[in-house]
């Protein structure tokens, strides 16, 4: 009876940390038009978010095209088939790697940063002084850092794609020799603008809404404690990773289920 | 770091996010290929369409001049209906015929056009009806050992 008990309650309480979230997330959503109306403090979210997490990205995504492309490349020439090297790169990089890398590296370069920043906000005891002075805490801090997150994703995720295809085109044309007009020539044969690129897009623009709020929540829902921000920022990684691959999945059925 | 700078920097964070948007689209993807979308389309059957695809090019001397637009199946006569649009500068014959190629021995299945006689040119809506189906592999097999055990069935009957 007891053990009953307790895996009613343990049931409860996920239940209701669910809705929590779920509730967080929709007066994020409702606060975000205010934040629209003061432009200025999403610019300077863009810049803290976007520009500050560029070196990493672009970084990543060099190295990620060149060891694509040099893997690639011995296992297509046995194959005789080495001018697919760039329709190969392009396709996992534009689909899956670009989306889900980048988000990944956001989640770990931007997405602490806004917990502990607000977690640390909410330890100093900022976020009640600005409640007490009637400042709405959720239109003023909390949706331009969401629409930040939002606007800088995507264009992370594109230009760590292009950066990596770059990379590939470096290694593969410049060092290796692969014949450079074969290489562009069968990309833009067969890679899709709207189902690839496009959907690659769409994806980046989801990962950038659950790693944002995913972060945001964590800081915001923080115990006031040094140990409750450390851990807020380590469960921001954590979680944010886990949906990220989980929705990629998702993503991935829905969007090429169909061949 | 003063607003004006902070407002620069991430102007440029979105241009060169846009600009690698373009890129991708026109130089690692097809919409460059995209630009002249005006067609005409032609539909042609086939007792068997093999492994052709929706977005398969249509080619005429290894030119591609056009693609495969939508493909179905005739209810009544179970052929293949495959729907190609056809680019606007090239025209073709009435009595062109189409095969269904292979590039390569295991390639992407594509779909010839060899131009024909006539004066008259194809139009929107022309259905082209000298058509060549694709050849499968598993077919050509078993003709091939059918023929083979023909052969060793009647051992001195055909080398008379």
């Amino acid at each position: 009876m007891m053990s009953l008990a307790a895996l009613g309650a343990r049931a409860l309480r996920v239940l209701q940390a669910l809705g929590h979230a779920a509730s967080f997330f929709v007066d994020l959503l409702r606060a975000t038009p205010a934040a629209l109306r003061r432009f200025d403090l999403v610019v300077a979210q863009i810049h803290a978010i976007g520009n500050l997490s560029l070196t990493i990205i672009l970084a990543s995504g060099l190295a990620v095209g060149f060891v694509l492309a040099l893997q690639m490349y011995y296992a297509l020439v046995t194959y005789g088939a080495t001018e697919s090297l760039g329709l190969i790169v392009n396709l996992s990089l534009v689909r899956e790697l670009g989306p889900v890398v980048a988000a990944l590296l956001f989640a770990g370069r931007a997405g602490t940063s806004l917990t502990a920043e607000i977690g640390l906000m909410k330890a100093g005891e900022q976020i009640a002084a600005m409640e007490m002075m009637a400042v709405d805490t959720r239109s003023r801090v909390l949706a331009p850092r969401f629409v930040g997150g939002m606007v800088s994703m995507p264009i992370l995720a594109i230009l760590f794609s292009t950066i990596g295809i770059l990379g590939a085109w470096v290694v593969a044309v410049l060092l290796i020799g692969v014949d450079a007009g074969n290489f562009w020539s069968i990309m833009q044969d067969r890679v899709d603008v709207w189902r690839d690129v496009g959907n690659g897009v769409v994806k980046s623009f989801v990962f950038g809404i659950i790693c944002t709020a995913v972060a945001l929540y964590q800081g915001y829902e923080t115990s006031a404690t040094p140990e409750g921000v450390a851990y807020a920022t380590t469960r921001t990684v954590v979680v944010s990773s886990l949906s990220v691959l989980g929705m990629d999945f998702i993503l991935t059925a829905l969007m090429y289920s169909t061949p | 770091m003063s607003k004006r700078a902070i407002e620069t920097l991430v102007g440029l964070f979105v241009l060169i996010g846009l600009l690698a948007l373009v890129f991708l689209a026109l130089k690692a993807a097809n919409l460059a290929t995209f630009t002249n979308r005006d067609g005409y389309r032609v539909s042609a059957r086939f007792d068997n369409i093999g492994g052709l695809k929706v977005r398969a090019p249509v080619k005429s001397a290894g030119v591609t001049i056009g693609r495969v637009v939508s493909i179905g199946l005739d209810g009544k006569t179970y052929q293949g209906v495959v729907t190609m649009e056809i680019q606007q500068g090239y025209q073709f014959p009435k009595d062109s015929s189409l095969k269904i190629l292979t590039s390569g021995l295991l390639g992407d299945q594509y779909l010839g056009i060899e131009p024909g006689n006539e004066d008259k040119n194809l139009v929107a809506g022309d259905v082209i009806k000298q058509t060549q189906s694709a050849v499968v592999l598993e077919n050509l097999i078993g003709q091939m050992i059918f023929n083979k055990a023909a052969e060793a069935g009647q051992p001195n009957g055909s080398k008379k």
